[in-house]
């Protein structure tokens, strides 16, 4: 029997447990980036919007840090900027989740073990799971490369940006068949690759940060610290300008070198165990863990400690970014106009920018909502059933996570607004914007408290199909604000989401009466959802 | 003597399946109450009826007195519960595990909660997603004995544990027996009820099939004869009561009915008995004629019992 036997009928097992997740990923990459990309294309169609978009990405550090830097002043360069960045995060994100749930979550589990008392070989499962992935990530390469001409890209350079997406994602492969081994736990081997995904990021984000701006600020050159990162690699290729295609090459040699860490590492430990010290726990409780609520804080605090510190990143930057708004914004009647189908119209273009700005993160902030919410399902199907049993009321149990959930949606809402208002009066001398931006943060609270209210709703009636229907309410939610009025939607459509009735703030004048029914909305349904779970049977 | 549960006509559905059909149960203060099934019997989704953690379909249920739909918060206060799958929060520690389900309960003895954990061997600084399906069932079982309650309800308590862990735990269903608390403890292991239960239920596709104490449930079965004698034999096949003959010359082994033994006595009497052995019925042959099986010939079912309890320590 070789280290390889049944290789094929693992990957075969694999194909099959990911045959929806694996195509949901591909193809909401896929629209994304044909999105972004067609959005770029019909917004930066004269060589004058071009050039100031150029301009603005020498100029402004901080948008290089989120879009990298601009090798020429083309759409296809542009678009590249746009895309590659958060595009690749995400496919960095699906790939490493892909080896860790072939592997590590495998042998967490057990199934490892029942499956290596068969007919397998030592190297099977990590190379199923490589292999599916990176099959994928084929896949996706030819997707987004098709996706970029559909959006009126030349076909030469968007095979090679597509090819670099692919690449994108069998690094981050590599890197967890890597973390697999090193971590004990699934949660362990993901958070490790997702804290080499963020080191990365924050490499390529110096480095292009600090890039220099030639050629009188049409092209950036990024410092050395990007070529450190499998996510700047991608940039560095510059497929639309001419191309440097050994950089594939980089990127093979750096998979093989994991992969090859990867099997070495697979030799020296036994199945089930890492290599890292698991660590110990206190023997006793401490006294703020004794109580429901105290329970369900520990269970959600690092989920939004995690979120915590992402929102207030983000906040900060966009805050400086606002800044720059005027710059950014103005001269180009395609963004303007963007800007005033959003609601901000006649109103002056910081408070419209950061208006449109809030609504996102209001929308954003809400899947932190639905993902602390759906620990309530989460737990029934684990640990609940003895929690159920001792002296615990079922809406007592309820709502000490439901509360949990909007403490810290207020809280990261509150992250917002001071991110928002202290950067941009930092950047731009006028703290008196603060207390406005605030405001306009906390505004968004009614209609996340609304979708809230639908979560808990199901999961009261529809515990089974919870997980499933509260994302897909939080996806129409997003894509109805977001490209609703581009794509004209009747009104009828966006006034489903509870996000279109929040005021425009800041720019628009506060309504009470939308976020008193919206929460009031919110309240029905949660109470609705806790009365449902009180009479209905465990769902096991 | 008052009842701690009783059951009647209790049935619940999930669908098409009908999990628990017109249950009859009764579990008396004070005792320990075995609670037998193969997989998939019922067994479980009756104590989560007993725990409120379901809605019985019909059928009346009373725990310590009590509603457990309605009143499940306060019953909950006087019982502990062992889940047959103990499911824990992989980023706590063992010892937190314990100290918050104690305290949700309502309070446990710190010194009882010490003392459990060394007589269990467990390590509380572990995180429980380290645990073994044997550590994790030591947590549940640590705060359940660690409370102050009155009633236990253990769903296949032992079935991760190795023997000398079984053997701590049946100590402790000992403990709580001369402390006068009352313990339903469903199990599969016939060995497990054998050794602890003052009174069995046997139960089945969601009925109680028997009930009743060890000494009443005997009297269902037969007992296993081999004899030898001097006169070569013949003549039990005509006897009624008598099953699974196998004569070989002067020595034969058969079964017999409990109330043909006299006869199958007299009987053999005349032949000139030089050895006999009969062998009372354990639970195993209980459960082979609940659960369908003709009982095989005595020597390979001996065999048979002494693998399986092999297997299970």
């Amino acid at each position: 029997m070789g280290a390889f036997t049944g290789t094929a009928r693992l990957a075969r097992l694999a194909l099959r447990r990911d045959r929806v997740q694996l195509p949901v990923w591909l193809v909401a990459l896929t629209v994304t980036v044909a999105a972004s990309a067609s959005s770029v294309t019909s917004l930066y169609d004269t060589e004058q919007e071009r050039r100031s978009y150029a301009l603005t990405n020498a100029g402004s550090a901080v948008s290089r840090v989120f879009n990298g830097g601009l090798a020429e002043p083309s759409a296809g360069a542009i678009a590249m900027a746009e895309t590659f960045s958060f595009a690749g995060v995400l496919i960095a994100l699906m790939s490493l989740m892909a080896v860790v749930r072939h592997t590590r979550q495998n042998e967490e589990t057990g199934r490892a073990e029942l499956v290596g008392a068969a007919v397998v070989g030592r190297y099977a499962m990590l190379t199923a799971a490589l292999l599916v992935t990176v099959a994928a990530n084929a896949v996706l390469a030819l997707l987004l490369a098709g996706a970029l001409v559909a959006a009126g890209l030349p076909v030469a350079g968007s095979l090679g940006a597509g090819l670099a997406f692919g690449a994108v994602g069998t690094a981050f492969a590599g890197i967890a068949a890597v973390t697999a081994q090193v971590s004990q736990s699934a949660r362990g081997a993901n958070g490790l690759a997702g804290a080499v995904l963020g080191l990365m990021f924050l490499l390529r984000g110096i480095g292009d940060g600090l890039a220099e701006p030639t050629d009188g600020g049409l092209r950036v050159v990024s410092l050395w610290p990007s070529w450190l990162s499998p996510l700047g690699w991608g940039q560095q290729m510059q497929p639309y300008t001419g191309g440097r295609w050994w950089v594939l090459g980089l990127y093979a040699a750096f998979f093989a070198a994991m992969v090859w860490t990867a099997y070495r590492l697979t030799d020296h430990r036994d199945v089930g165990t890492g290599m890292m010290p698991v660590r110990r726990g206190p023997a006793t409780a401490p006294r703020g863990l004794l109580s429901p609520f105290g329970l369900a804080w520990r269970l959600q605090r690092g989920v939004l400690l995690g979120w915590g510190a992402g929102v207030a990143v983000m906040a900060v930057s966009m805050g400086v970014l606002g800044d720059e708004a005027e710059e950014l914004l103005g001269g180009n009647e395609d963004l303007e106009q963007y800007f005033a189908e959003l609601g901000g119209g006649g109103a002056n273009l910081v408070s419209a920018y950061f208006a449109t700005i809030t609504a996102l993160f209001g929308i954003v902030i809400t899947g932190y909502t639905v993902q602390a919410l759906l620990r309530i399902r989460a737990e029934e199907t684990g640990p609940l059933e003895a929690v159920l049993a001792t002296a615990v009321s079922r809406p007592r149990w309820m709502l000490s996570h439901i509360t949990c959930a909007v403490l810290g949606t207020v809280a990261l809402l509150l992250l917002t607004g001071l991110g928002h208002g202290l950067s941009y009066g930092l950047v731009a001398g006028d703290m008196s914007q603060t207390p406005d931006l605030l405001g306009a943060a906390l505004a968004q609270l009614p209609a996340t408290l609304a979708l809230a209210g639908v979560v808990v709703a199901v999961l009261g009636l529809l515990p089974r199909w919870a997980v499933a229907l509260s994302w897909t309410a939080l996806i129409g939610c997003l894509f109805t604000s977001q490209l609703g009025p581009v794509l004209e939607l009747p009104q009828a459509v966006m006034n489903i989401s509870p996000f279109t009735h929040v005021p425009y703030l800041p720019v628009a004048d506060p309504a009470a009466t939308p976020m008193v029914v919206l929460t009031a909305v919110g309240a029905a349904l949660i109470a609705m959802g806790i009365g449902a779970f009180r009479n209905r049977d465990l769902a096991l | 003597m008052t009842d701690a549960i009783t059951v009647s006509d209790l049935t619940k559905t999930f669908g098409d399946v009908r999990a628990l059909d017109r249950l009859n149960l009764t579990v008396r203060a004070g005792e320990v109450h075995g609670f037998l099934g193969p997989n998939g019997a019922g067994k479980s989704t009756a104590l989560r009826v007993l725990l409120g953690l379901l809605r019985r379909d019909s059928g009346e249920v009373r725990v310590l007195g009590g509603d457990p739909w309605r009143d499940a918060v306060a019953l909950h206060r006087r019982l502990a519960y062992v889940p047959g799958d103990v499911n824990l929060w992989p980023n706590l520690s063992g010892g937190e595990a314990i100290d918050l389900f104690g305290s949700l309960r309502g309070g446990l003895d710190k010194a009882r909660r010490e003392e459990l954990i060394k007589r269990f061997k467990l390590d509380p600084t572990r995180k429980c997603r380290t645990y073994s399906k044997g550590n994790r069932q030591k947590v549940a079982l640590v705060a359940a004995f660690a409370s102050d309650v009155e009633l236990y309800i253990l769903d296949e308590p032992t079935s991760g544990l190795d023997p000398l862990m079984e053997a701590v735990f049946r100590d402790c269903v000992e403990e709580a027996r001369r402390a006068g608390r009352t313990v339903l403890l469903s199990s599969h292991i016939l060995a497990e009820v054998e050794a602890l239960g003052d009174r069995i239920s046997i139960i089945r596709e969601g009925r109680i099939a028997e009930s009743g104490t060890l000494a009443e449930l005997r009297h269902l079965t037969r007992t296993s004869m081999s004899v030898e004698t001097a006169r070569p034999i013949t003549g039990l096949d005509a006897l009624s009561g008598v099953h699974d003959l196998h004569v070989d010359g002067t020595r034969a082994r058969f079964q017999v009915d409990a109330e043909q033994m006299g006869a199958v006595q007299r009987h053999l009497a005349e032949l000139d008995v030089r050895t006999l052995t009969s062998t009372p019925p354990t639970l195993e042959e209980l459960f082979m004629r609940h659960y369908g099986d003709r009982p095989e010939p005595p020597g390979d079912r001996d065999a048979e019992a002494t693998a399986a309890r092999a297997g299970r320590a």
